[in-house]
């Protein structure tokens, strides 16, 4: 997996613009995530390419074809701290399940964030390994719904990424 | 003073440096029709937005300025898209304006309503959609700018009806450029020409292969002194014809699918590609895995994408041309390779003997023949502006230029109907050149209905219409690799061409053998205004075919030859 950051103009379509590349070039996404950065009018992907399918050079490439991307990097070689958030809502009614699941959240350093009387609803910040660990372990108490943003990144360190 | 956002277009594309636009009106984009007399930008009416946009492309092709190509909303818009898309794949700098519907109606299904900006965005560099009448001058100007500069490209603007009919002040948009992500490409790396510079020197057996990006940077005169200095032969891609003179002694010929043999052997024997401003495409290069194996690669390109897309380069420079030929001179040294330019000739000798221009009859028409004899006619002065097929190659192969930018094809989407309109393009751009439109009797016949635009303009444009009653070149592939069966491509049904070019008040010749030809070619280059010449070519076997040819997931020297004689084998073994 590699890991690019592109800083782009917010202007409409530029996420139009980005998926359009990325499906006419055949390239093959495992995830995107785009908002807002401390710069007013600039945004920021963080893509995340299979490199054994993409060649995340060839992105980066066929990117700065599109004449609102202002920069993008590879940080997979970099030191940086990469998160994924996901809000997972589980079956915890009576008996010894709840209990159960908020061992397992507690383990996982996760947190409730919503509660009714037959299910929680549990966020947790991680790395996608952690996440993935999380969800295997609730799966056998019954996951009604799950959502995940997708990887988002910054390099470690006082440089802002420019 | 106020300005409406229509008045703003027009006092925009003048300041722009536009003289002409090619388009038709329509409901959305009357109300921007409205001022255009008080304004200096000629309009040129044309019969189909297609064609708009590929007269749009001619002309920048031979200019080197920015081609305007207008339609309504709707079908309007979307007749455009093969014109960009044409544009797109030949970077070829259009810009494309578009009437749309109200801002307060689009996205309701209105009346001639398409989303133009959603579907030409894979086929643009770069488009807009403008909702601001403020904004509308400074988004001329950007959008000129994208389509001129870097790789240069198409660029839509859509303009909803109500932002033509607002009114504004005028002020005109400071000369620069606000995009923060936008630096086209200028010099190359220095260690990276340097690396490049001692690979050149090392080399025994270097071939150029120089592409649109030669004439698109103007390196052409960077590139005969680099040539000159290093004795290194060029060859060049379909695009890339113009970029060097012909008739110079290093002047190799086109290569790839239908390129010459010799240009295609040396390339796979050279020990050096030197890759100046092209892409590798498929038809350029033959089956991949066996491509100048026995060659490094230095690949020169503005466009980063290309480099390292479909060939590995040994050294790959981001850069523009004509620069990075400038920093690599002073590092080259002089090298003769007279014994490498001794074997080229000696293919090349074999070339010449094999050339159907050398096989003279009288009794029938084959294209070389009559392309050979406008090119003389003409001393390869002329625009050449060609339709797609077979008639393209030969007009490729037959046509002997030292001139650039005058070859005017579409390479890289190889659109059918490009002939006819690019020409008048072609000639707007250039009213006192001679331009000669090469097309097919199938290409010719998909936007023949722009021979009204020539009468109605008065260009003199001459059109030498290849007629072989086939879709020719689908037409080879079959008799070559589908057992012959002709299936759909026999044109029984074609017009009288003679009595239907007649019919719209222009001069027509008809040719069946060379002698003929000649005297037609004459006629129709004295007689002032627009004319079409039609050679009615042989249909099939060996001289109805463009060879030497290299089939598909073929080597690029495993070709179809030209035969010697008609009882000569050709085929593969």
């Amino acid at each position: 997996m590699r890991t690019l950051l592109a800083l782009v103009e917010d202007k409409p379509g530029v996420l139009n613009r980005t998926a359009s590349l990325f499906r006419r070039r055949a390239f093959n996404i495992e995830s995107l995530t785009v908002g807002h950065t401390e710069q007013p009018g600039v945004s920021r992907m963080t893509i995340v390419v299979d490199s054994k399918k993409t060649d995340a050079n060839k992105v980066a490439q066929n990117l700065y074809k599109l004449v609102n991307v202002i920069k993008v990097e590879d940080i997979t070689e970099r030191p940086c701290v990469m998160r994924d958030l996901a809000l997972i809502k589980v079956k915890a009614n009576g008996g010894g399940s709840r209990s159960e699941v908020l061992q397992i959240v507690d383990t996982f350093r996760a947190r409730v964030v919503d509660v009714s009387p037959d299910t929680l609803m549990i966020e947790v910040t991680g790395t996608e390994d952690k996440i993935d660990g999380l969800v295997e372990v609730l799966r056998p108490y019954g996951i009604i719904e799950l959502v995940r943003t997708g990887r988002v990144a910054m390099v470690r360190g006082s440089g802002n990424g420019k | 003073m106020k300005r409406t956002g229509a008045q703003i277009v027009w006092k925009m594309l003048g300041r722009e440096g536009a003289d002409v636009a090619f388009g038709i009106p329509g409901g959305a984009i009357m109300h921007m029709y409205h001022p255009r007399q008080d304004y200096k930008v000629h309009h040129i009416l044309m019969r189909h937005e297609q064609c708009a946009a590929h007269a749009a492309d001619g002309y920048a092709r031979v200019s080197g300025k920015v081609g305007v190509a207008i339609a309504t909303s709707g079908p309007g818009a979307t007749n455009l898209v093969t014109g960009i898309a044409t544009a797109m794949m030949d970077s070829s700098p259009i810009v494309c304006i578009t009437g749309q519907v109200p801002t307060q109606v689009i996205g309701t299904d209105a009346f001639q309503e398409t989303d133009i900006t959603g579907i030409t965005l894979p086929i643009t560099k770069h488009n807009y959609l403008v909702t601001d009448v403020d904004d509308l001058a400074y988004t001329i100007h950007e959008a000129f700018y994208v389509a001129r500069s870097g790789r240069p490209g198409p660029v839509l603007i859509d303009l909803p009806k109500d932002v033509q009919i607002a009114e504004t002040d005028f002020v005109p948009p400071k000369d620069g450029i606000e995009m923060p992500g936008y630096h086209p490409a200028g010099p190359g790396d220095l260690d990276l020409v340097q690396k490049a510079a001692e690979i050149i020197n090392a080399a025994q057996r270097p071939v150029i292969l120089a592409g649109h990006g030669v004439m698109m940077s103007g390196a052409m005169d960077a590139l005969r002194a680099f040539v000159e200095k290093t004795s290194t032969p060029v060859s060049w891609t379909l695009l890339g014809k113009g970029a060097f003179p012909e008739s110079h002694p290093l002047a190799g010929a086109m290569m790839g699918m239908h390129g010459e043999a010799f240009a295609n052997h040396a390339i796979q024997e050279a020990d050096l590609l030197l890759a100046f401003g092209m892409r590798f495409s498929d038809r350029v290069t033959g089956k991949l895995d066996c491509y100048a194996p026995k060659a490094r690669k230095i690949h020169v390109d503005l466009d980063a994408a290309e480099l390292n897309k479909r060939v590995q380069a040994d050294v790959a420079i981001l850069g523009d041309l004509r620069q990075v030929l400038e920093q690599l001179l002073p590092l080259v040294e002089k090298t003769p390779h007279s014994e490498w330019l001794a074997q080229i000739d000696e293919w090349r000798k074999d070339s010449h003997d094999r050339d159907i221009v050398n096989r003279p009859n009288d009794e029938y028409l084959v294209a070389p023949q009559f392309i050979d004899a406008i090119c003389e006619a003409t001393e390869g002065k002329a625009i050449l502006v060609t339709d797609v097929g077979q008639h393209q190659m030969w007009a490729a192969q037959y046509y002997h230029s030292d001139q650039s930018n005058y070859f005017i094809t579409s390479g890289g989407l190889g659109t059918m109907g490009f002939g006819l309109p690019a020409a008048i393009g072609a000639q707007a751009a250039q009213p006192d050149r001679e331009v000669w439109a090469i097309v097919g009797d199938g290409g010719f016949q998909m936007t023949m209905q722009d021979l009204a635009t020539l009468v109605q303009e008065n260009l003199p444009v001459k059109v030498a219409l290849s007629n072989n009653s086939y879709l020719g070149m689908v037409r080879q592939w079959q008799e070559l690799f589908y057992d012959k069966r002709y299936e759909a491509t026999d044109l029984w049904a074609n017009p009288d061409f003679v009595k239907l070019v007649e019919a719209y008040g222009i001069r027509a010749w008809r040719a069946t053998n060379l002698k003929e030809a000649i005297k037609a070619i004459e006629e129709a280059r004295a007689h002032p205004g627009p004319a079409v010449v039609e050679f009615q070519i042989i249909k099939e076997g060996d001289e109805g075919n463009v060879y030497p040819m290299v089939a598909a997931n073929r080597a690029l020297d495993d070709m179809i030859r030209r035969p010697v004689s008609s009882d000569e084998p050709h085929l593969y073994e």
